[in-house]
């Protein structure tokens, strides 16, 4: 055993992420508004790059449809392709 | 006939009765083709995100309306006839999409901003 490794009796308590839950789901919201910028910008980062399923925690189905309205939105000009400080 | 939508950018350059001409043109088509509109919804000028055809603002427009399939393919050529239209752009709507938007604009508070509080 290496010597400064430390064993500890009972695991150590890590932090719980918070239980990630789909948004569209939970408010019932059945279609992704491509005009809503403000709504979109949830799910984009700084650079205006659109968020993985794992961060944003939507389901597989609304993902698809958030990211088929940011796309509409960029088309027309609402949101930008790539910027940065988008927030 | 089916539920579209289309918003169309012009040119900021066009004055506010060209704007109204525009839009009268498009829904004297529509209603001459045996459309009905249901919302026309001037946005005015917007800046864009980006320049396009090198300008930084456009006239945004976004109308709502029923039309037999056929009927957008003549609005298609209409629109890229018009050369004072930067950027158009259709939308089928599915049932939930008209629901959402009569609900948005009868103004009920809607989910997504019920998400966002």
């Amino acid at each position: 055993m290496a010597k400064n490794e430390i064993k500890y009796l009972t695991a150590i308590k890590t932090e719980q992420p918070k239980k990630k839950y789909c948004r569209f789901k939970k408010y019932g919201i059945r279609y992704v508004d491509y005009k809503d910028v403000e709504f979109l910008k949830k799910f984009l980062n700084e650079q205006g790059k659109i968020l993985p399923r794992r961060l944003t925690g939507n389901s597989l189905k609304y993902q698809r449809k958030v990211t088929d309205a940011i796309k509409k939105a960029r088309q027309m000009a609402l949101l930008p392709y790539v910027t940065d400080l988008l927030k | 006939m089916k539920n579209y939508e289309m918003m169309v950018i012009f040119t900021p350059v066009l004055s506010d009765e060209e704007f109204k001409a525009a839009q009268k043109r498009y829904i004297d088509l529509l209603t001459a083709n045996g459309g009905e509109l249901v919302h026309s919804n001037p946005w005015g000028l917007k800046s864009l995100a980006y320049p396009v055809q090198k300008k930084t603002t456009g006239i945004y427009w976004v109308v709502e309306y029923k039309a037999t399939a056929d009927f957008n393919q003549k609005l298609n050529v209409q629109i890229h006839r018009d050369e004072q239209v930067l950027r158009h752009m259709y939308t089928a709507l599915d049932k939930y999409a008209v629901e959402y938007n009569a609900k948005k604009r009868s103004g009920v508070q809607s989910a997504t901003e019920k998400a966002e509080a």
